[in-house]
């Protein structure tokens, strides 16, 4: 339990990092890049307290993720004395891969992921581009090969690799 | 999020500009609403594997955009007049209140998301319309006044883009395919082009807030959408149809005989159950 009495961004955010996304579970909400700001109130005098309100921004428009994430936000803090905290989504500016972190990158490859490229590759609306180069996240072969544009998530897609053969997702490049 | 054009005191009555401002982002909402109900229908169903997942993901795309822009909507419905949309309820209005318990003549959507899907030639010849016009609207819209249409539109953007590019990839491979693919693409045509005109047709409530800088004067955006479309016809051996008659209302609630099917079996389990949830 954390003295909610003396508290500041750095305890709050451990917590947060235990917060996982319930799609990639080896993703914690900070890896994600989603946490966009914390800001600690002081909520009620007497006792004293303090209240929470946390922004954060979705992946994709529609990921149903999202709703899991907020409530597990919430649960998390609680557990730690939080009571009093407001989720808040901000839209703007737009999310992108970019602000994922590198630990949060080396464990999706670990988990068997292939991470987002560092620049988007394939960003206009023009038919029949020349898809990614996508490293194999077992044997880091570029010999791969989009078999679909979604995979099991809306932020995946579904690639096999030419060389080792298989199958693996990659968290595409938004 | 802070709106401060629309710092309305919960006491005063509805204002013009906040009304227009409601009917242009529920006009918003329920085009992307209608158009993934109809495209999720497609779930199970796909041609292929790889494509029922693709179609299925844009539907979420833009169901996605539409909660955005209804809960904004709710938002500045409880903001201006502490009226429930659903008056006999007496709960505040909700991204879930304006989409199941709305009728016919509420939604403002255009025409074209509610026409029926057809095969898998017309669903998609249906998307490629829509999304090409969406692509240039939020192009627009990402820099409104409103700051949160502004944000919704500069999100869905980079989803849309897809979109476009799947749509005209489909488009060309049928329509440059079989003699059979390339006919029901010309039969999709026919059935659809009657209700592009009005995607370019301001409403009331767009001409309202073009001063304000606020909407998009979407009017003066059908050459550039028929440019586009020209080309990907071109590269699909497609023909744009000349003086076909235009179809409108639907912008201000007047709808084809089919929506009220959509609502129908959108809308049921929120009408014979009241408040039930997942």
């Amino acid at each position: 339990m954390i003295d909610t009495k003396v508290i500041n961004q750095e305890a709050v955010l451990k917590i947060l990092e235990t917060v996982t996304d319930p799609e990639v579970p080896v993703l914690s909400i900070i890896d994600l890049g989603i946490v966009r700001k914390i800001e600690i109130y002081d909520a009620i005098a007497k006792p004293p307290s303090v209240g929470l309100r946390i922004f954060i921004t979705p992946t994709y428009t529609g990921c149903p993720a999202m709703d899991v994430i907020n409530m597990n936000i919430r649960l998390a803090l609680i557990e730690h004395g939080f009571t009093k905290v407001e989720i808040k989504s901000v839209l703007s500016p737009a999310w992108t891969t970019d602000w994922m972190t590198e630990t949060g990158k080396q464990k999706l490859k670990d988990y068997g992921i292939a991470p987002p490229n560092i620049k988007q590759q394939v960003c206009t609306q023009e038919a029949f581009q020349k898809e990614e180069a996508v490293q194999c996240p077992l044997c880091n072969s570029y010999h791969t090969q989009m078999i679909s544009r979604f995979g099991s998530t809306a932020c995946k897609a579904l690639y096999k690799c030419n060389d080792c053969q298989e199958p693996f997702d990659y968290f595409k490049c938004h | 999020m802070s709106h401060p054009s629309n710092n309305i005191s919960t006491n005063q009555p509805i204002n013009y500009s906040t009304s227009q401002l409601l009917n242009y982002t529920l006009h918003l909402a329920d085009n992307t609403l209608i158009l993934a109900q109809r495209q999720s229908a497609w779930c199970g169903h796909g041609p292929v594997l790889e494509q029922d997942i693709a179609i299925t993901n844009i539907s979420l795309d833009l169901l996605g955009q539409a909660r955005n822009f209804y809960q904004y909507a709710a938002e500045l419905i409880n903001q201006s007049t502490n009226q429930p949309i659903n008056q006999s309820t007496h709960q505040p209005a909700t991204e879930d209140t304006l989409a199941y318990l709305r009728d016919t003549r509420d939604f403002k959507n255009c025409l074209l998301v509610e026409q029926e899907n057809g095969d898998w030639g017309k669903t998609i010849l249906r998307l490629f319309f829509f999304s090409n016009y969406q692509y240039i609207l939020y192009e627009k819209l990402q820099h409104s006044k409103d700051e949160q249409l502004a944000a919704i539109a500069a999100k869905a953007l980079k989803e849309v883009v897809y979109h476009v590019r799947w749509s005209s990839e489909w488009v060309i491979r049928l329509g440059d395919g079989t003699v059979e693919s390339n006919q029901r693409m010309i039969k999709a045509i026919d059935e659809l082009w009657p209700y592009v005109n009005e995607l370019f047709i301001n409403a009331a409530y767009e001409n309202a807030l073009l001063e304000e800088k606020i909407a998009v004067d979407i009017s003066s955006f059908k050459n550039k959408w028929l440019e586009k479309t020209t080309a990907i016809f071109d590269e699909a051996t497609l023909q744009i149809p000349q003086d076909v008659f235009a179809q409108s209302g639907g912008k201000q609630g007047i709808h084809t005989e089919k929506f009220g099917y959509i609502l129908a079996e959108m809308q049921f389990m929120q009408r014979a159950y009241p408040n039930s949830v997942w």
